[in-house]
Parts: structure tokens; sequence; C-alpha cells
């Protein structure tokens, strides 16, 4: 096929999908009303049934727990075919990281950047455990402040190089963080078993709402889902550094 | 829909148009970095908070981090 005549088809489906989509999003309800469906009930009820302030929250964690705990899982596959994938291969060694000239030093980054990014990653820190912390009262919650928190331990590269990365991160603590994190929620899981009611049912007392410690199960979930998606996070970019910077051809 | 909504789209739509015209890759990562900021801001408009964190770290640091990294990998560093 011509070139020319590729592009006429392109253009004829995009054409035809313009409409449809424009047809289909005439159709969609005004933007903010709650519509009488399943999620209006429910951002109607989540306070009464899980005292939790932030309607998200309780769906992603009390309503809808399962689905959280397959995405946990996904994670947690990700970061274990990654690492396994970018490992050192057999004609593949381990070195020192280097720049692309052979017999020069890595520049140090300049001392601007060094300081931006040492400051960003103490205030992310803060934001990230606050997020986490508070997920069942403000928007936020764990997987947010999860990432959060790995973009602070990543603004730490920023600031300096990968060697003092590597020497400032324990890569051994973050496996085993990632592994708490998912074990965690699983546990929780199962002991709502273990206590006669449902899995992932919250079945610790909830309290009143807006305190700190309220919402039954929900605010353990988030440390759990924060753990694990901090870790996970930091071990996935930590993969594609070594690959780029540290594991090169034997020669 | 008000103008702020539009206004976010529409730069969604600039951004998005920059990523694909772009051929050197890193710029074209930093133009996906800069569209992950601008999408963060249109869920943050539509009043979806937890999206749009999350739209900051993911879309933002960790997406084109792994790029650019695949990149000088595939291609040994040579720019």
């Amino acid at each position: 096929m011509t070139e020319r005549a590729r592009r006429t088809v392109l253009t004829a489906g995009l054409l035809g999908l313009l409409a449809l989509l424009g047809w289909a999003l005439a159709d969609l309800p005004p933007f903010g009303t709650s519509p009488p469906t399943l999620g209006g009930l429910l951002a109607g009820r989540s306070l009464e049934d899980t005292h939790a302030t932030n309607a998200v929250a309780s769906i992603v964690f009390d309503y809808r727990a399962a689905d959280t705990l397959g995405e946990e899982f996904i994670l947690f596959a990700a970061v274990a075919g990654i690492a396994l994938l970018l490992r050192a291969q057999r004609d593949e060694v381990e070195a020192t990281s280097e720049d692309a000239a052979p017999g020069r030093d890595v520049p140090p980054t300049s001392d601007a950047v060094h300081l931006a990014g040492v400051v960003f990653s103490g205030g992310a820190v803060l934001l990230g455990g606050y997020t986490i912390v508070h997920g069942h009262l403000t928007p936020g919650g764990g997987f947010q402040g999860g990432v959060v928190l790995a973009g602070a331990l990543l603004m730490l590269y920023v600031a300096d190089d990968y060697d003092t990365f590597q020497r400032i991160t324990s890569m051994r603590l973050l496996e085993r963080e990632e592994a708490v994190g998912a074990g965690l929620f699983a546990l929780v899981g199962l002991a709502g078993i273990v206590g006669g009611t449902g899995f992932l049912a919250n079945f610790l007392p909830l309290g009143t709402p807006g305190r700190l410690v309220s919402a039954g199960t929900v605010p353990l979930l988030n440390l759990a889902v924060g753990l694990a998606v901090a870790a996970g996070s930091v071990l996935i970019v930590d993969e594609f550094l070594e690959q780029a910077l540290r594991i090169r051809q034997r020669s | 829909m008000n103008v702020l909504i539009a206004i976010a789209l529409l730069l969604v739509a600039a951004a998005g148009l920059a990523v694909v015209r772009e051929r050197d890759p890193l710029r074209m990562a930093i133009a996906v970095s800069v569209q992950g900021v601008v999408l963060a801001l249109l869920f943050l408009l539509l009043q979806a908070p937890e999206v749009a964190f999350a739209q900051v770290v993911v879309g933002t640091i960790v997406i084109p981090l792994m790029t650019l990294f695949a990149f000088v990998k595939i291609h040994g560093g040579a720019r």
C-alpha cells in the first residue's frame, strides 16, 4: 500500500472514531451531577458504613478491597518480573557506573541541583508520609503517598550520582519492605476470616469519623499499600538505573 | 464545561502533540514529563485529587525515566 493510501485509510478510520466518540460523549450526564447509580449510592453511604471521610478510600479499601489486593499483587509481580529480566545476564558484568567517554569520572552534580534535590527530598518524605497516614481522611491514600515517598528517594539520585544513591538506599531493605507491605494486606484480609467475618471485611472498631484512628482496617490497609508501593516503585527505577548505568557487556 | 477545564484540555492536547512530533529521545522524555504535569492539572480540575497525585509522580517522573533508560540501554549511550 502506498503511503497516500495508508493515510486515507487512517483518516477515514479516525473520522469514524471521532463521530462515534462524539455521539457517546453527548450522552454522558453533565459534569458534577450524582446519577442514581451504584457510584451515587456508595458516595452517600460511605460515611455511615465505614466512618471514613474520604469516600474513595472507603470504596478502594472496604467495599472493593479485593480489587486492591489484586492490584497490589500485580505491582509485586511487575517488580519481580523486572528484577528477573534486568539482572546481569551470562555475558554481562556489573561494573562501576561511568560516563560514555572511558577514563573519565562522573562529573559531580552542580550545587544548585544538589541543594534542590536534598530539600525537595525531605519535603516529599513528609508529604508522602502524611498522605499515607491520612488516607482515610483526606484525598490521597496508600498508593499516592507511596509513589510520593518513592519520588523522595529518587530525588536523592537526582541530587547526586548513582553510586551515592546506591550507598544511601539499601535495596535489600526495600525488597523486604515491599514484601511486608503486600503480605500485611493479605494478612489483614485473612484476619477477617479468622475473626468470623468475611475476607477483607472491616472488622476493627470504626471509631468517630475524622479522627486519625478510625474507619477500622482502612488505615492499616493504607499503610500496607503505601509500604509496598513506595518500595516497589524505587526497586523498579533502580533496576532500570542499574541496567543503564552499571551492567555492560563482558569484554 | 467551564473555561478552566477547557483550557486544561487544550494544554493536554498540545502536550500530546509535542510528544508525538518530537524525534530526539531526551526531548521526548521531557515532553512526556510535561504532559504528565498537565494531565495531573486536568485531573485536579475534574475534582479527582487521588488520580492527580498518582499521575504527578508516575507520569512525570517514573515513565519518562524508564523510557529514557530503555533508550540509553538499547542505543549504547549514543545520543
